[in-house]
């Protein structure tokens, strides 16, 4: 079992959200975050003085899934949250201990 | 409770007393009308352009919230209305006698308190709502400039001490038949509709306020480098710039007092052409030194145009109207700049737009005047600026005579009344609260209580 978090572009998120459900993939957590990578932000200005803006909102999916849906999964998103440009975002992988159904009690992959 | 009823009461009666005062007046109007039936003309046109010149209060109350954060919104609306409510209460008790009642030796009026006795007359009621309009413009400049740190109860005291005194006194002077009107230079020291008497002293009594309180948390970084704070909302800084906008064509073309002045098409135009220029010169400014199009400094340099036009509109063409408004735009950019550079924190850009371009437009009458408009007539002696012969410079140094001492009176009051204020009531809210935002510390209602906005 693993949780994929990707961090991906706002504007994005419909596509890769709607890619995932095409392959079948329906459990899906998504946050709002701010922050930046090697992107460090933007330049705005209010009334003749400029400012940087450090942080930029960015949208957080983290997925569980099994240990074979993975490459499927990652590839999935990343197509889907490509533009190309600097600011597309990252995917991290990690490994996941267990998992529990709270409405039925199931554990294992059964609980995804 | 008991104490705070008995006042009530002793003014109650205080009010009876002047009800009972004798009536010379024409209370019912009828007299006035039959004496000049075309009275009835001028009634509706400076009564519009009066109404049309409250209304600026909402676009004064738009464009400084929308340039200040969310946690202070609730705030700078209070000030807003409470200017106004306070403001009419000591115009009516004190302020207008000071203006319009009978001269003191130039400096006072000392007649016409709570239009009581005489007072009761249609063409004293309408000079009265005329002139307390416009007060209270200069009043609610202020709030600009000292915003999101000063304290809701020295803001009424504020409040209540320029319309009773401040403004009154500086605008006897210049519309009361005091002693500015009667310069020996040109016709005396003109101000068609208050470059100077509204919004210079708004401006320059708002920079007093600026520098006693201090600037903002943060508006500093520790090598003392200006920060920007950006406003919370551009949509409301826009919407209340068209206001003030078109607020101005009763503010400009009513101060003509008469709708029989056909000139109040050109005055209508001028002031137009004012705004225009100056806000694209101050765009064109910014976009010069940033490479963007700041709305924010467009928005402060149409209005840096209208209060720099509002002195010399009925005297000038068109033509001179741009120029003024050109010059207009590079004094509000540059005022801003100045203003950070000498860590002064005008959240709103107040004293760029309302000070330093009143005085300009002060000058601006005796440079530009062309000789085609009389003092508040359409009949000679005809205005003339240092453009157009004006006898040796004469107006000119009128103007600037006057706006010596506008700076001065303005600015010297400002400093007086928030020192005083500090030392017996403080006038800046403790840190804590001015992190936290004024709304809920002082007023316990949040503008925008289901958007989450980070309080410290």
């Amino acid at each position: 079992m693993k949780e994929i978090r990707a961090i991906i572009r706002v504007e994005k998120l419909r596509d890769v959200l709607d890619a995932l459900e095409e392959k079948g993939h329906p459990g899906v957590s998504v946050t709002r975050i701010e922050g930046h990578g090697r992107q460090t932000g933007l330049v705005e200005q209010f009334r003749g003085r400029e400012f940087k803006v450090d942080l930029l909102p960015k949208a957080r999916l983290d997925i569980v899934c099994t240990d074979e849906d993975v490459e499927q999964m990652v590839q999935t998103i990343a197509e889907n949250a490509k533009t190309g440009g600097i600011g597309d975002g990252k995917i991290f992988i990690y490994p996941v201990q267990d998992a529990l159904r709270i409405r039925t009690g199931e554990t294992g992959d059964l609980a995804l | 409770m008991l104490k705070r009823i008995s006042i009530l009461f002793y003014l109650a009666l205080f009010l009876l007393v002047i009800a009972v005062g004798a009536w010379a007046g024409d209370p019912t109007g009828a007299a006035t009308l039959k004496a000049d039936p075309g009275k009835a003309v001028d009634y509706v046109w400076v009564l519009v352009c009066g109404f049309l010149v409250m209304f600026m209060q909402a676009g004064f109350a738009c464009v400084e919230s929308g340039f200040c954060r969310a946690k202070n919104v609730t705030n700078l609306m209070t000030k807003n209305l409470l200017d106004f409510v306070v403001g009419s209460l000591a115009f009516w008790a004190v302020g207008f006698g000071i203006i319009m009642g009978t001269d003191w030796n130039g400096l006072l009026g000392s007649s016409k308190f709570f239009l009581a006795g005489n007072s009761y007359d249609v063409e004293t009621y309408l000079s009265f709502f005329w002139q307390l309009v416009f007060a209270a413009t200069a009043a609610t400049i202020v709030s600009g400039a000292v915003a999101e740190r000063l304290k809701f109860q020295s803001y009424l005291v504020y409040s209540a001490v320029i319309c009773l005194f401040i403004y009154p006194v500086y605008a006897h002077w210049v519309w009361g038949s005091g002693w500015l009107s009667k310069l020996p230079f040109g016709l005396g020291h003109l101000d068609f509709a208050g470059s100077g008497v509204v919004h210079a002293v708004g401006g320059f009594v708002g920079l007093a306020g600026a520098i006693v309180l201090g600037p903002r948390y943060g508006k500093f970084d520790k090598h003392g480098k200006p920060r920007a704070i950006p406003g919370h909302s551009i949509s409301l800084a826009a919407l209340g710039t068209f206001i003030l906008w078109f607020g101005w064509f009763g503010f400009n073309p009513g101060s003509t007092f008469s709708a029989h002045q056909l000139r109040i098409a050109v005055i209508a135009v001028n002031t137009t052409m004012c705004a225009a220029a100056a806000s694209l010169t101050a765009m064109l400014l910014v976009l010069g030194k940033t490479g963007k199009y700041d709305l924010g400094m467009a928005l402060n340099g149409a209005l840096a145009g209208l209060v720099a036009v509002t002195a010399p509109c009925a005297w000038i063409a068109a033509w001179a109207a741009v120029i003024i408004g050109i010059v207009a735009g590079f004094l509000v950019v540059g005022g801003v700049y100045l203003l950070d550079a000498l860590k002064i924190d005008d959240p709103v850009g107040a004293v760029s737009v309302h000070g330093f371009n009143g005085v300009w437009g002060l000058l601006a009458v005796g440079i530009f005047a062309d000789g085609t408009y009389g003092n508040y007539a359409t009949t000679a002696p005809f205005v003339q600026g240092l453009l157009f012969g004006g006898a040796g410079g004469g107006q000119f140094v009128a103007q600037l005579i006057g706006a010596v001492v506008v700076i001065a009176w303005a600015f010297g009051c400002g400093l007086i009344l928030f020192k005083v204020l500090d030392a017996v009531i403080g006038i800046r809210v403790d840190p804590h609260e001015e992190l936290q935002g004024l709304d809920i510390v002082e007023h316990g209602t949040p503008a925008y209580p289901e958007f989450y906005i980070p309080r410290v």
